[in-house]
Parts: C-alpha cells; structure tokens; sequence
C-alpha cells in the first residue's frame, strides 16, 4: 500500500510452527476459562442463592468465585506466556496448518 | 449536593493536563511518518505498552460508574468487573498473536490480509466509527459531570476543556503521546486506587449511631426550578439547606463499636456480618406540578448486599421468568465476547514489535487491570460506609470517598484530577482508532485516494479535529441521556459486528471476503436495532413504557453474536471461490 511502509515481520512469525503451537495451547486454556466463566454465570442465573454459602473465611461463594476469576485470569496469562517463552522445534515431516 | 471548587483539585488538575501536554510536545518529533502517527512505530516497549493497556480499557465508566454502583448496590457493579476482565482471556489467548502477524494498523488490516477487499475495508471501518463514537459519548458526558463539582465550571464547558486538550493531544504526537498519556493514566490510577484501599482497611469499619445519620431527606424542585432541600431553599449559606452526606454502619457483629484495622478478607467478611445503611429515593409530584424525592434509609445486612441481585438491572436473575435470566446470560457473554472487538484496545497490539511482545503486554495489562478490578469491590464498599456519598450522583462516590479521609484534601483533588485523566487517557486512543479507520481504511483502502506518508498523518489529524468535535457536540447534546447504557450498547456492537469476523477471517481458512462483510454488516446492524428497540431503551431514552418492546428482552449478545457467526459461514460456504 503506497505511503504506509511495510516493515518485514519479526522471526516468531516467520515460523509457522510456533504460531500453531501458540494457538493450540490458547485454545486448550480458552476453553477452561469459558468453563470457570460460564459455570459462575450460570449458578448467577439458575440458581442465586448458592452464591450466598460462606466457603472460605467467613466470605461468600459469589465475592470468592468472582475474585476467583479474575485471579484465574491472571494465572492463565502466566501459564501461556510460560507455555510461549521459546519457539517451537521444527519437526521435519509435520506440515504446520 | 452543592459541591465547593476546591483550589488544590484545580491545581492538581492542572499539573496533570500540562504534564500530559508536555509529554504530547516532547514526542511530536517521533510521530512525523504514518507509522509514527497510527502506531508509534511499533517501538513501544512491552511493559509500557501493558500499563497502557490498563489506561485505555479503565474508562470513566469502570472507575467512577463500577466504584459508584458497588457503593449504592453492593455485589453488582463486581459483576460488571468480573464481565470487563473476563474478556482479556479472549484477547490474550484468541485474538492478540494472530492480530498482530496480521495486521499494521487497523484491525481491518488483519481481517483484510488475505483478500485486499475493498468491501471489508469499508464495513470495519464503517464499525469501528460507529463503536468508537458509542464509547466516545459517555466519555465526554463523564467529562462534564466530572468538572462541575472539580472547578465549579458548567457541563459544555467540561466537555470543551478535555476535547480540546485531547485534540491537542492526538494531533501533536499521535499514538505515541497516546500511549504514554495512557501509561501514566493507568499507573495513577492502580497506585492511588490502592493507596485508598489500604486507608479502607486501615480505618476498618465504625458503627455511626447518631440519629441524624439516619435522618431521611427531601428535595422539592418546583415548576420553576426552584430548590427545596429539608424544607429550607437550597444553599450553604445562613437560613439555606443541602443534602447531607451519607452512607454507614448501623451495626458491627457482636455489638462493639469500631473494628480498627482489618486484613482484606477480614474486612469482608466483617462487612458481610454486619448491617448498614443504604438509600433509596422515591418520587412524587404534586398537584402544582412540584417533584418531591425523598430519600430515605434502608438498613440492609452485609449478607444481603454482598450477593448478587440488587440493582434493578440484575434484580431479574431473581425472577421466575427464564426470560430475565437470559437476558442476565446475554449481558455477561457481550461483556466476555467485547473487550476483544474493541477498535481502540485492538490498535494497541501494533504499537509493539512483535508476537511475543504483544503476549507479554497483554499479560502485563491482564495483571494491572485485575488488580484495579479487585480494587473496585474495596473502593466501593468503603464508599458505601464512608459517610461522604453524595445520595444524588453515585458517580461521586469514589472521589468522596477520599474526600472521607482525614487531611482527605489532597487525596480528593488527586483522585478527581486522576479521574479526568482517565477521561483523557480513553477519549485519546478512541480519536486515533478513529482516525485510523479514516485514513488507512476508507481513503486509502476504500476510495484509494492516493496519499503519501506526510498526506497520511496531516489527514489523520484533520479527522482526528474532526472526530473530537463530534464528540464534544455529542457530548453536549446527550448530558441528559444515562450514559452508562452507551458502554453496554458498544460492547454489545463490537461483538456483534467484529468478534465473529475476526475469530473466523484468523482461524477458518474456508472464510471468504463476502463472509466477512455479510457478518460485520448483520452483526451490526441486527445488535443495534435490537438496543434500539430494547424495553431499557424505550423506558430510559425515549421515555415509553417498556412493555411496548418488541424485543423480548433487552441485551442482544447471546442472539446477535451467534447470527454473526452464522451468517459468516453461510455467506462464505455460498462463495467458495472454484477450485483451479
């Protein structure tokens, strides 16, 4: 495109094998956080006073999932960003996607 | 609540805005190409560009709307938090690496990298206006009820101050004074949100059993505007009446009188044993045509306010109807499903070098604004027993809340000027997504105006002026309308129209250009016809009875979304291109 240069990209994108890894173990820990998600929206919706049991020191279900959840996602950040810290090995014979 | 100007806020507030303006002037001379301009040259390191993240997403919607609705309704504004955060995921594991390999500075670029189709171009950006503008809205409109109590100056002339000082802004150094306005922004707001948490535990909870602190209160506002407040006319001075402060603790568990210090799960679950004082108003008119609201006390136990379903918006998931329910399911999938579809948070991954760098920073923005998030819940219960709440604004609540605390002087005018900032930080990167879809995809792209690297950043700041004018107009003319619907309503869209586009145009190799420009269209389209004939939006902007809806309920997400995927893959399967 005339005026806006093209830089060329970084070598992480010049290997395919990496982004497939990466997007394989995003899924994988998507997933289990659409599950913790979904199970609090759901007990929200289906059934509310559930989130009034004291579980933990004295504080509810619904003020420990919810702080619960937003630890997890923090937690997860760091587990794939573990997971991502190198490139992929090449492995001769597996086309990446 | 007559609220004074307070000379230290103004001079507080000032310092702010000539440091932000000093940081615009001293990186003009690093935003003179397109690249500079729209992306900051993709040399924004990691942590700053992760702290950023922080500034841009915290808008004054989740600082003062969140903190204020946890101080009015306990547990629901949390839902709001959990909501906002939730969609980081998306963005973080889903969207952010594929974005940025694809993309260079719009996320149209990204959708568009395989097909060079003029029609996605012109549909992204066509949503990414109308999203942009949907946010820029309640933004300004927090800018002008923000002023009033800060320097004592009318709404329009709130609205005026920060979209010229965002301008300004925008037009000196583009996404890179954009960015470290946002840094500094973000790392205010988490630092001073957490100084007051730790003064919130500190102070623990006090029962307050003065009779007057349970006093209820009266304003009467005649025809002719005149006010009434406890039967006196409004005033501070002799012989006139205000509102008094509100908000305490009528009974501590046990019996004793104050706790002292508390640790952060202590305090909670102190709060829940216990039983404080929330307000409600009601209102009455009489014959002459007089309104008369009375607020009055409600003492509530600590259990009650901290479960979910006290705000009329989520009172439904109490209900027996499951259509309430879904409605509930609908706000929380758009909430998750938002935060990655936003224009002005999708930018942000080009202002970094690569993959691992645009992980890096999500995960640093991840860690801040969770740590805010969490935040919110001790700011607004604190404000909620802080005696300092105005019953009138609950978007005052967390700036009062500082003003609660001894030698709270300095605190406030920090907190307020932080706040305005927070209006400066999101306003900035909303006007440079906009200008970008602008230039980069409906001149260049679109029409195929030919334009050289400086026509691109000298058009980029005429739109960004323009932009910013339209917002302020807006903000002007909406200062009436409940703003905190607009945040709803974009997330709403933004889901609709890019997130199926996206995950699809990044993951599904069988997607065709027609599919996503069908699904940006139906996704938008069908999500704002559907707000737009929601019964929230019949009883709170056109003032009709909300069961004259059409729609059966009043949050679109958990239908729009899936529609929008729908229709990618049909339209896409429909226009397989032949196989060669």
């Amino acid at each position: 495109m005339p005026g806006f240069e093209t830089r060329p990209n970084t070598q992480e994108a010049a290997d395919p094998h990496t982004a497939t890894r990466n997007a394989r173990y995003g899924a994988i820990l998507f997933m289990l956080y659409v599950l913790l998600y979904g199970g609090f929206v759901a007990i929200n919706a289906f059934n509310p006073d559930v989130m009034d049991t004291v579980v933990l020191a004295g504080v509810n279900l619904a003020v420990v999932y919810g702080l619960g959840l937003i630890v997890a996602a923090f937690v997860l950040a760091l587990v794939y960003s573990w997971l991502c810290r190198s490139a992929a090995p090449a492995r001769p014979g597996k086309r990446p996607q | 609540v007559i609220h004074e100007a307070s000379p230290l806020a103004i001079v507080v507030f000032l310092a702010f805005v000539g440091l932000t303006l000093g940081l615009s002037f001293y990186f003009a001379k690093r935003s003179r190409s397109a690249s500079g301009y729209y992306a900051a040259g993709g040399n924004i390191h990691w942590f700053v560009n992760g702290v950023a993240f922080a500034g841009d997403y915290l808008s004054a919607a989740s600082f003062l709307g969140i903190c204020g609705m946890i101080a009015f309704y306990g547990y629901d504004g949390f839902l709001y938090s959990i909501g906002y955060l939730a969609g980081w995921i998306v963005a973080l594991l889903v969207v952010a690496e594929p974005l940025k390999r694809m993309g260079r500075y719009t996320f149209a670029d990204a959708l568009d990298s395989r097909f060079q189709s003029r029609a996605i171009k012109l549909t992204a950006a066509i949503s990414t206006l109308v999203v942009s503008v949907f946010y820029l809205i309640p933004q300004m409109v927090g800018a002008g009820v923000l002023i009033r109590p800060l320097l004592g100056l009318p709404h329009a002339a709130g609205v005026i101050l920060v979209g010229a000082i965002v301008i300004l802004i925008v037009v000196t150094a583009g996404m890179v004074s954009t960015t470290y306005v946002q840094f500094l922004k973000g790392s205010l707001l988490v630092v001073f949100s957490a100084i007051l948490t730790v003064l919130i535990l500190n102070r623990g909870l006090v029962v307050d059993d003065s009779p007057e602190a349970s006093e209820p209160q009266t304003v009467s506002i005649a025809p002719d505007g005149a006010k009434q407040v406890n039967g006196l006319p409004q005033g501070t001075g002799p012989g006139e009446g205000d509102l008094r402060a509100v908000g305490h603790v009528s009974k501590l568990p046990g019996g004793i009188e104050r706790t002292g210090p508390l640790g952060p799960l202590e305090f909670l679950s102190t709060f829940q044993q216990s039983e404080l004082v929330l307000w409600r108003s009601t209102e009455t008119k009489l014959d002459d045509g007089t309104r008369v609201i009375k607020y009055s006390p409600r003492p509530t136990s600590g259990a009650d306010i901290l479960r979910p379903g006290n705000h009329p918006q989520f009172s439904a998931i109490r209900s027996d109807k499951l259509i309430d329910k879904v409605n509930f399911v609908s706000l929380m999938l758009a909430l998750f499903a938002g935060t990655a579809s936003l224009p002005h948070i999708l930018i942000r991954y080009y202002t970094v070098k690569d993959q691992a760098a645009a992980r890096k920073s999500t995960v640093v923005g991840i860690g801040s604004i969770g740590f805010f998030y969490v935040l919110t819940l001790y700011l607004g219960l604190g404000a909620m027993v802080s005696g300092a709440l105005d019953v009138t604004d609950s978007n005052m609540a967390a700036p009062l809340l500082a003003k609660s605390f001894p030698d709270g002087g300095w605190l406030f005018a920090i907190i307020s000027a932080i706040a305005f900032t927070t209006v400066l930080g999101t306003v900035s990167g909303l006007i440079v997504a906009a200008s970008g879809a602008v230039v980069h995809d409906l001149m260049s792209s679109f029409w195929r105006v030919q334009m050289n690297d400086h026509d691109k950043v000298r058009i980029g700041k005429i739109s960004a002026v323009v932009v910013g004018v339209v917002a302020v107009v807006l903000g002007i003319l909406f200062e009436q309308l409940n703003v905190s619907y607009l945040v709803g309503w974009a997330f709403s869209v933004a889901a609709s129209a890019n997130l199926p586009s996206l995950v699809m145009a990044l993951f599904w190799r069988r997607t065709t250009r027609q599919g996503i420009a069908a699904a940006i269209l139906v996704g938008m389209a069908s999500s704002l016809a559907w707000i737009l004939l929601s019964g929230d939006t019949f009883k709170s902007v056109y003032g009709l009875p909300a069961e004259d809806s059409p729609v059966p309920f009043s949050q679109p997400g958990i239908v729009t979304i899936p529609l929008g995927f729908a229709v990618l893959v049909l339209v896409s399967l429909v226009t397989q291109p032949k196989k060669s």
